[in-house]
């Protein structure tokens, strides 16, 4: 049932002089989920995402999107084929505008950009739509702010009104809540939820309250290589995902955690449900 | 907007009737120059290369256009043209090879490429080696502008100018130059949106080259001369100096950056103080660095939106 997945990795390694930083994986992402590569530091969740995005390049193994074999492509042409990524730090472009911004990612497909010769009036054309992003990410009346000045959580808005831009099948997202306050992480964690319709995303991240609220399926990376994979109750369950998060001594403290993690979790599906 | 129309009317008329005021020669000179400053800061500026190199593209700018003057008998405008293109071509090989690398890998690149350039044309025989092509014939503008009239060829170099500056304005105000802001602003992101960055850098440096070998080939017309100084690194140093004194990524500042360093040696040049000459640009180079990094036009700016802004 290949064809339920659209991406795969088959006995992805990445190798640093001796180190393995990736070791064997298997991922395979259903079409139209939210996938969250959760582990703790150092698990390889940023190598396995920069080899996805061809940032790196595999010592061994395939990866394929929609069966077909991407392992060698460039990231560029990767982002041609509707994979997009997002950074771990804001990935912006601070001194244009944030109406700038959204419209360097559309312009792609106008065929225009070579064209040094062409006033950039001709890029006008785009506002419409550039501003059709930015309201749905709740920017529109930042449209005209130099980006540097906008606050941490908006940046990331950005980022996601940006990456909608290319309309993308795919997104990969890398730590979005990272360094976020709470209101600012709901925030995005509902703007993550409301851009997954028809797209599939993977994305790696540290809250596991919005992972609990967030993914259909949780793949835990421990050393380099899969720990386990399932739901957030299957996975929060698994002794062997505690002991790899809070070493061997998992104490009560960090057990009544993840019961409260899941509990609010829980609650929050039922508001969506309501 | 009017505003920014208005100076350029005024500044036009100033570079109208400056020649009646101050030495052509003087002039055409700093034309030159600040239009090899505004082709350096379309890379430096506005897609963050430094190049280290870039006096290579106004040697063989000159070299094309001097050789050719002298021994095709082409009409100035087309021995420019040749000259313009033979340095873009230069920059196509070059660029490709320099665009792989970046920051100061980027640097070294093109510096090692223009000592290399340097060298053969120290050798070369078209070049007169040291001694350099002398005597090259101005000729007559399409055959028909007698260009040895300094106020005629004054207004040659001023079009030439403007045409140069102005496809700077426009390459940065471009769909091409929006692109370049982007990877100027972070090149991974520009990466992840499908730009193959690359290929713009190349491009953008090509650009460059080729307004850089348009300069030096008006230059050469100009004095009649094309020699090994264009070529030294001396000269790629130099136009990194006006660039950043004048203020890089700013439309007017290599403008500014070269009629500064221009006059200055050209006081200099016939005093006492000749011989100081280098310690004295690095003395500036060095209060630039550390007072005022953005530039005299930068700072100006800065300046202006504080106060009125």
């Amino acid at each position: 049932m290949s064809a339920d997945y659209v991406l795969e990795t088959r006995n992805l390694v990445k190798e640093f002089k001796g180190f393995t930083a990736v070791d064997d994986v298997n991922l395979q992402v259903e079409r139209g989920t939210i996938h969250a590569l959760i582990g703790p530091n150092g698990a390889g969740k940023t190598t396995v995402f920069n080899l996805l995005t061809k940032f790196l390049t595999p010592s061994r193994g395939t990866i394929l999107y929609n069966g077909e074999d991407i392992t060698y492509m460039k990231s560029a042409a990767i982002a041609r084929k509707g994979i997009v990524r997002s950074f771990q730090i804001s990935a912006v472009f601070p001194h244009l505008s944030v109406l700038e911004n959204v419209r360097i990612a559309l312009q792609r497909k106008e065929g225009n950009s070579f064209h040094f010769w062409k006033s950039e009036k001709v890029l006008q054309k785009l506002d419409a739509r550039a501003l059709e992003l930015l309201d749905e990410v709740g920017l529109k009346g930042y449209a005209n702010t130099v980006t540097v000045d906008l606050p941490y959580g908006r940046k990331r808005a950005l980022e996601i009104a940006t990456t909608l831009a290319l309309d993308p099948e795919m997104l990969l997202l890398d730590e979005p809540t990272q360094g976020m306050g709470h209101e600012d992480v709901s925030v995005v964690a509902d703007l993550i939820k409301k851009v997954s319709a028809n797209r599939t995303i993977l994305m790696v991240e540290h809250n596991l309250h919005v992972v609990a609220q967030l993914a259909d399926k949780i793949t835990v990376l421990q050393r380099g290589a899969i720990l386990t994979e399932g739901d957030y109750a299957t996975v929060s369950q698994d002794p062997r995902v505690r002991e790899a998060y809070m070493g061997v001594e998992a104490d009560d403290e960090v057990a009544n955690a993840i019961a409260a993690e899941t509990a609010a979790a829980n609650a929050a599906k039922k508001e969506d449900v309501a | 907007m009017i505003k920014i129309n208005k100076l350029y009317l005024f500044l036009i008329v100033i570079a109208l009737v400056a020649p009646s005021l101050v030495y052509p020669v003087f002039l055409m000179k700093l034309l030159c120059f600040a239009l090899f400053a505004c082709a350096f800061n379309l890379l430096l500026g506005f897609v963050g290369l430094l190049s280290f190199g870039h006096a290579v593209f106004l040697g063989t700018g000159g070299y094309i256009t001097g050789y050719l003057m002298l021994h095709t008998g082409l009409t100035p405008e087309l021995g420019i043209l040749a000259g313009t293109l033979g340095a873009g071509l230069l920059g196509a090989v070059y660029g490709k090879l320099a665009v792989k690398r970046e920051g100061i890998y980027f640097a070294m690149v093109t510096l090692a490429l223009a000592q290399l350039a340097f060298f053969f044309y120290l050798q070369a025989p078209f070049t007169g080696g040291e001694d350099g092509l002398q005597g090259v014939p101005r000729g007559a503008l399409f055959g028909l502008i007698d260009l040895n009239d300094n106020f005629a060829m004054y207004y040659f170099v001023l079009a030439i100018f403007i045409f140069g500056f102005w496809l700077v304005q426009r390459t940065v105000h471009s769909p091409f130059g929006q692109i370049l802001k982007a990877i100027r602003e972070n090149e991974p992101r520009a990466v992840s949106l499908g730009y193959n960055v690359n290929d713009y850098k190349w491009v953008a440096f090509i650009i460059s080259s080729a307004l850089a070998g348009l300069a030096g080939s008006t230059k050469t017309l100009v004095f009649q001369l094309a020699s090994l100084t264009d070529v030294h690194w001396h000269m790629s140093g130099e136009v990194v100096l006006m660039t950043l004194l004048g203020g890089m990524g700013t439309i007017f500042g290599p403008l500014v950056g070269a009629g500064v360093v221009i006059s200055i040696q050209n006081m200099l040049s016939g005093g006492e103080l000749g011989n100081y000459i280098h310690i004295i640009m690095g003395l500036i180079f060095i209060v630039c660095v550390l007072a005022f990094r953005s530039g005299i036009v930068g700072e100006f700016q800065k300046l202006v939106k504080k106060n009125f802004g």
